[in-house]
């Protein structure tokens, strides 16, 4: 094993290369920006999900940090559980403690963990990496999956135009629990991701972090775009990227006029909105909830 | 004189538990099990032992705690009952495919529907095939005693054990009862039982990869290496139990406890309370003239085959009582019993009854009827006790 002076040098890639993940997965380079934020002062619980399968095939793991994976919905609970023997043992100033998945371990099947962990307090930030479907069970719909999208269990049909809700807003279920900050980023703009996790990792509390990561397998697009695509996403207004740091609200701006057909068209999972005559009537009600994220977020200058 | 204080089960329990020196305790209540954890937060509480006790939103986060806080290295306790077990099931399984120590306590409770908060052995049995050690305790004293020495069982070293252990103890009739109870002293179980010192934990210094997947060319190694290790258990268990009868000047059974069961034609076979009842229908019969003892099964997981087949193979007749089903079959226990035999010598008649679930008392009546139709003929998963068979009032009477 080399030395930790000598590891430092690769500190950039604390989730090594040689996993396993798809080209272009948004979900693995999102979780290498947040560990080379982090440092290798902390400890990983990690959901089960691509993430996890892709990283941790025994007997190899491309996890240079401590990391822990137990079940799918548990990760918030496991996390507290580090955190309160970390705190018991007084080594809490030392070691940071990050829990992450997918969004659907994070705003469906461990929801209720979360909201545990969020209530009593457990000094650990939370990441969601929010690729809007269950992937590594083969692309099924999930509380973040947004507005008809299709998914291979919300497929548009005769009678459906893909997934009927719309996506859950998980930040603002954090919000409500009164955490000391909660924060949305993106795959497509590193630096500011990077800020965001660092930030976080320096208030004590818990913290809530939901990054947007393009998953090419799942979405239909070009294993190239995946950060044009998280671009497009945020400066639509489909994903707003905002912070709310002790209940106070900081957007990021995004520039006038980007319509939502430019980041739904390159995507098959919204190739049904369109025929040859173009956009379909679903498209409007795409443009409205960004439209909607950009009056309330106050994305635009007016 | 009697040594030892006059103490509630859930009591005694809690201050076993805590002397025990947990670090993190997480929990969520549920009949009959909240007594325990109410009064470990009160100690905690009160500044009496250094842990976090963690209120969780239900029993998979309350398992799921202890397990992430055992990956980090120190000891930890819960405790649950029926739906909060079947709750942590998923995680119950993972913490012992994880080699984690973990110990609790389950305060036996019937499983729903109907929803039924008295006492059976179905929650913790349904458990069997989990990967944890599993103890069942007669009275609140062997409760604590167990639970004692639950945490240096799981966590010896030689064999690299790292296996959780669940101490069963029957809801209500023991947590809610009071009963002298002899507590050691924290000097004594400090001695007893060192710090817990992990093999393997999620350290900065040290980055290691917990709960990677195994794929087919892996996974089955993993699980024979658990099936290995659990009957390689048995002999520490049995060694742990003989330290503790040593160290407290008070016998632990280990595997089972025999009461006059060497000369016995019949012999009961039975775990927990129940067994209290039985032993007194045993003097009876006994006084009677009849051959007559009980194996009270300690150890269920690992299932000591080899020690039972010895124990067990003078007798005529094994009568197997059990406050459990498995439905569409035969009780558990029974079914194990019987494994103990397939291709041996020795043969004798295994009936299985089925008694006391969802609370209903196991009576001496109870007892003797099952004796005695076992004597005469073979039963599988009998039901004893029901109230509208009058088949069984017949012979009762």
């Amino acid at each position: 094993m080399l030395k930790v002076e000598e590891r430092d040098k690769f500190s950039d890639h604390l989730l090594a290369s040689g996993h396993t993940a798809c080209p272009g997965c948004g979900q693995s380079l999102a979780a290498r920006l947040v560990l080379r934020a982090a440092g290798r002062n902390v400890i990983v619980v990690n959901s089960t999900g691509c993430l996890e399968v892709f990283s941790s095939k025994y007997p190899e793991s491309a996890w240079e940090v401590p990391w822990i994976h137990s079940l799918f919905e548990n990760t918030a609970a496991v996390a507290s559980g580090i955190e309160a023997a970390l705190k018991v043992t007084g080594r809490l100033d030392e070691v940071r403690v990050i829990a992450q998945g997918g969004d659907g371990s994070t705003a469906d099947i461990g929801l209720g963990a979360i909201s545990g962990m969020l209530e009593r307090g457990h000094d650990v930030l939370y990441i969601c990496y929010d690729n809007e479907a269950y992937m590594n069970t083969g692309i099924q719909r999930s509380g973040l999956t947004p507005d008809y999208a299709r998914t291979t269990t919300s497929p548009p049909g005769r009678a459906s135009m893909g997934n009927w809700r719309p996506k859950k807003d998980v930040p603002q279920i954090a919000v409500a629990h009164g955490v000391p900050y909660v924060a949305t980023a993106s795959v497509g703009y590193p630096m500011d991701l990077d800020r965001k996790v660092r930030k976080a990792l320096s208030i004590r509390g818990p913290k809530y972090v939901q990054i947007h990561v393009p998953c090419p397998l799942g979405w239909g697009t070009d294993p190239s775009h995946t950060i044009d695509i998280a671009r497009l996403a945020v400066n639509t207004g489909l994903y707003p990227l905002y912070e709310v740091e002790e209940g106070e609200l900081r957007a990021q701006r995004i520039p006038k006029g980007v319509p939502v057909e430019e980041y739904l068209k390159l995507q098959t999972r919204f190739r049904h909105l369109f025929d040859k005559d173009g956009a379909k009537e679903e498209v409007k009600d795409i443009q409205r909830v960004a439209d909607q994220n950009i009056e309330r977020y106050g994305l635009i200058v007016a | 004189m009697v040594k030892g204080r006059m103490l509630q089960g859930a009591r005694a329990m809690a201050e076993m538990s805590a002397l025990c020196r947990p670090k993190v305790i997480s929990a969520y209540p549920i009949t009959p099990q909240t007594l325990i954890v109410e009064e470990l937060s009160q100690i905690v509480a009160d500044g009496d032992l250094e842990a976090e006790f963690i209120n969780v939103e239900g029993e998979h986060s309350a398992a799921s705690v202890v397990l992430g806080a055992m990956a980090a290295g120190v000891r930890v306790f819960t405790c649950s009952s029926s739906q909060g077990l079947l709750l942590m099931s998923e995680v119950i399984f993972n913490i012992a495919g994880m080699r984690l120590p973990v110990v609790m306590i389950c305060v036996n409770r019937s499983v729903s529907a109907p929803l039924n908060i008295w006492n059976d052995q179905q929650d913790s049995v349904i458990m069997r095939d989990s990967g944890w050690i599993q103890l069942y305790a007669e009275n609140n004293q062997e409760t604590c005693d167990l639970l004692l020495q639950a945490h240096k069982i799981g966590e010896d070293h030689r064999l690299r054990l790292m296996l959780p252990v669940m101490v069963c103890c029957d809801g209500y009739l023991l947590p809610h009862a009071f009963e002298i109870v002899d507590l050691p002293s924290q000097e004594e179980v400090d001695a007893f039982l060192p710090p817990y010192d992990p093999i393997y934990k999620l350290d900065i210094d040290n980055p290691t990869t917990m709960g990677a997947y195994a794929d087919p060319e892996k996974y089955m190694e993993t699980r024979y290496m658990l099936q290995e290790t659990m009957k390689k258990s048995l002999p520490i268990i049995e060694e742990v139990a003989r330290d503790f009868s040593s160290s407290f000047g008070r016998t632990s059974y280990g595997l089972f406890e025999k009461y006059r069961v060497d000369d016995a034609s019949t012999v009961v076979v039975a775990m927990g309370s129940m067994a209290g009842t039985i032993k007194d229908v045993v003097d009876e019969l006994r006084d009677q003239g009849e051959k007559v003892g009980i194996l009270r099964l300690v150890c269920y997981r690992p299932f000591p085959k080899e020690a039972l087949y010895e124990a067990l193979s003078g007798a005529e007749n094994i009568v197997v009582m059990e406050k459990c089903i498995s439905l569409g079959a035969s009780g558990p226990v029974a079914t194990d019993v019987r494994s103990v035999f397939q291709g041996r010598p020795a043969t004798p008649r295994i009936s299985g009854f089925v008694l006391g679930l969802g609370g209903r008392d196991v009576t001496m009546d109870n007892v003797r009827y099952a004796i005695h139709k076992a004597q005469q003929q073979l039963e599988d998963a009998d039901f004893v006790g029901l109230k509208e068979d009058l088949e069984l009032e017949g012979i009762n009477a």
